[in-house]
Formats: structure tokens, sequence, C-alpha cells
């Protein structure tokens, strides 16, 4: 894996290249909304890779309760961090498409606000990992992982009747897709997956390094008392 | 089962024996809460027809500030004298404790509402416009939701540094649909616009999915040391 990573790290870079490209210069610009249309590029494929993150980590998190094992939790923990950047990315790129777009930075849709909600369950969830320092975070912080995915469908049904009954004015989107804003927007996915299973994979090994020297230490203090 | 139940009511008897005599999470529950109502009112204008439509979010966030208070020092009275270590090395079952300490944090909360929504009524010139005893059931569903996952919370934060603070940081966020759903019943009921089946049915499922969390995690989190 070593020596495979530079590689991949060489043709994320490449493919990112490529995606910025083809979704600054080669995506037709939209007809209503202008230039400012191509931060959907940008805003949806990080939404994706989030949730598919957000994913990981709930499995990561389950395989760690039941099989008790150290890698599942630094899969949970890295998968976690890297979710909330790209979380944060989206919360951050649609505000400044909804302005120019909707006329307001922000709006209590559905989808805005399951992600805003997701966003703050997962920030905790790093907030608790930050806090604890025994040696049971792993299983403290796996149990809360399955209790933010338990209440993700309960949000999901509280804002969906919600916004039923209260119906907004502005909701973007509707409507189909070019296929070749399509084709675009898939190599941009294809683009942010890659370079967060890039981050994950380099995230991943210094936790593990971090792990071996806060053992060492601590071996290396015991030993100091028992001479 | 019969020895869930005792030890469930022992603990249960216990805890609000200990509660009677010194009355301190009642006391501060009470107080601050009473704070929150006087400082809301400042905040907005509680006479205006505006209010019947934000009273239900008021109420409720000042019973979630104040169940908090009630919460943080669910455990850590036995924490003391490594009460707690005692239980875990016991053969008593974990769910027995838990479910003692919901009980009885959910029995100091209602008796909260059931002081300060008549006050609550009178500050603000409330009157249900819509079936009132549906508030009812909307005050048991939602302590419940409140209590069961703040106890285990509070349980879980007893191993973080400084778990005062850390105990809402994880509860609010997945209190949120919970939350949610009880504002929006009482602001229903007492708009009296339209039905509140749908978040009382809401309520419940919340109620029963993370009861059932708890009761098969709280094991875990007792044991990890």
């Amino acid at each position: 894996m070593k020596r495979a990573f530079p590689i991949l790290a060489v043709l994320t870079a490449l493919l990112l290249t490529y995606s910025t490209y083809q979704a600054l210069v080669v995506a037709p610009t939209e007809r209503t909304m202008g230039d400012v249309q191509r931060i959907f590029y940008y805003h949806v494929p990080s939404a994706w890779t989030a949730f598919l993150l957000f994913v990981v980590n709930l499995v990561a998190s389950v395989i760690y309760l039941t099989r008790k094992s150290a890698k599942a939790d630094a899969v949970a923990l890295v998968s976690a961090e890297v979710g909330v950047v790209f979380c944060t990315v989206v919360l951050v790129t649609g505000p400044i498409w909804a302005r120019p777009v909707w006329g307001i930075w922000w709006t209590w849709d559905l989808r805005l606000t399951l992600t805003l909600v997701l966003w703050l369950i997962y920030v905790s969830y790093l907030v608790l990992r930050r806090f604890s320092d025994s040696s049971q975070t792993p299983k403290l912080a796996a149990v809360l992982a399955i209790f933010g995915a338990l209440d993700v469908p309960l949000v999901y049904f509280s804002i969906w009747f919600f916004r039923t009954q209260h119906p907004q004015p502005v909701i973007g989107g509707g409507g189909s897709l070019d296929p070749r804003m399509l084709h675009v927007l898939l190599i941009n996915w294809l683009a942010f997956s890659c370079l967060a299973f890039v981050v994950c994979c380099w995230r991943y090994r210094l936790e593990l390094l971090h792990r071996e020297v806060e053992e060492m230490e601590s071996l290396e203090a015991l030993r100091g008392v028992t001479q | 089962m019969s020895s869930l139940r005792s030890i469930t009511l022992a603990t249960l008897t216990k805890d609000i024996r200990l509660e009677w005599r010194s009355r301190d999470a009642i006391n501060s529950m009470l107080f601050f809460s009473l704070l929150v109502v006087v400082i809301f009112s400042f905040s907005f204008d509680p006479n205006a027809e505006e209010s019947r439509e934000i009273a239900g979010g008021l109420i409720w966030v000042a019973f979630l500030f104040a169940a908090v208070v009630a919460l943080n020092q669910t455990w850590a009275r036995e924490l003391r004298n490594q009460v707690l270590d005692a239980y875990r090395v016991s053969p008593a079952p974990a769910n027995a404790l838990f479910v003692a300490k919901a009980l009885g944090n959910f029995i100091l909360v209602t008796l909260l509402e059931a002081v300060m929504a008549p006050l609550f009524m009178i500050f603000y010139n409330l009157r249900a416009l819509g079936p009132a005893w549906q508030l009812i059931p909307v005050a048991i569903l939602g302590t419940w939701a409140l209590v069961v996952n703040g106890t285990f919370f509070a349980a879980m934060s007893l191993r973080t540094r400084s778990r005062e603070i850390m105990l809402p940081l994880l509860l609010f966020p997945i209190s949120i649909p919970a939350v949610q759903s009880m504002v929006e019943a009482t602001r229903i009921i007492l708009a009296g616009d339209g039905s509140a089946r749908f978040w009382i049915v809401l309520l419940l499922t919340y109620d029963v999915v993370f009861t059932t969390a708890c009761l098969a995690l709280f094991e875990t989190i007792l044991q990890a040391e």
C-alpha cells in the first residue's frame, strides 16, 4: 500500500485537474443561472462523497462493536473526519450558489436541513472523540455513531412533514439534467471520491502511526517505572 | 425478570429518597426554568397574539435546558465512593440500573413540568384552542424522549473531560427530531390549527427506537472503563 500511494495520489491529482477543466470549461453554461451554476459540480459531488463516508463510518463502527478490531475504529475515525470536511464544503458552497439564484443564503428546505443536522451529529461525534481520552473512546464513539444513524430517518420524516405543510416558494432543481452536465457531474464525483479516498488512506496511516507512538511511549514510561 | 424489577425499584427508591432529602436537583431545575421563562418574556412580547405560535418552542427549550441540569448529576453521585465500580462487578443486570436512572429523571422532569406549565400559561396568557388533553401524551412522550437519551449520554460523558458541557453537545444534535415534534405538536394544539397526530406518532417512534437502542447498548457503555 505504501508503494501504491504516490501513484494513486498522482492519478487523483490528474483526475482532479481534468474534472476541474471539464466543470469550468467544457460543461455548457446554464441558460438562466449562468456561470454560477458551475458550483453544482463541486457541491453535489462533495455531498455524495460526504454521505458515502458517513455510511463507511457507520459500517466501521458496527464492525468495531462486534469484532473489537482497532483498524475498524481507525477507519471510523478517519471517515468521520473527512466526511465532516466534505459536508462543510457542501454547506459553504450551497449558500454561495443560493444567494444569486434563490435570492437568499439559506432556506430550511428538507435537504439543507438534513445536511446541517448530519453535520451537527458528526461534529458532536468528533468532539466526543477529542474530549474522551480513555482507552474506551472507540467504544463510546461507535455507540454514538449508531445513535446518529438511527436519528437520520427520524430527522428526515420530521422535516419532510414540516416542509410539506409549509411549502417553500423556492425549491431549486427539478426538471431534467443535460446529459453533458450529468457527464461532467459524474467525472467530478469520481475525482472527489478518489480525493477522499487518498486523504482517508493518508490520515489512516497517520492514525495508526500515532497509536503506535503512543503505545511505545506508554511502554517506555512503564519500563522507567519498573527499573 | 423479578430480579430486574426489584433491582430497578430498589435503585429508583434510593435515588428518590436521596433527592427528597437534599432537593438539590429539583430546586435548581425549578429556579433555572423560572429564570428562562422570565428572560424569554423580556426577549419576546408575551402578550402578543403571536406568543401562542412561539410558546411551544419556548416552553420546550426551557424544559430541555432544565432537564440537562438534572441529567448531569444522574451519575455523578455514583462516582463518589466507587459506587459505579461496585455496580459493575455485581451480577445485577445493567439495564436495571439504566431503567431506574431514566425513570428517576423522568419523574423529576415531569414534576418540573407540572409546576412550570401552569406558570407558563399564566405569564403568556395561553389557553389551548385545540384539544388540550393531547398535551398530556405530548408531554409524557416528549419528556421520555429527552430523558432516555439524556440518561444514556450522561453515562457516556462520564468518561470524558469536562463532562458537564459534553452532555448537551451529544444530546442536542440527536434530539433535534424529538424537539421539533414536541414543539410542533404543542404549537398545533395551542393554536388549534389542524391535527397533531403525525407529531405524536413521530415522538412515539423516536421513543421506541431510542429506548431499544439504549437498552441494547447500555451494557457496553457501563462496562467501558
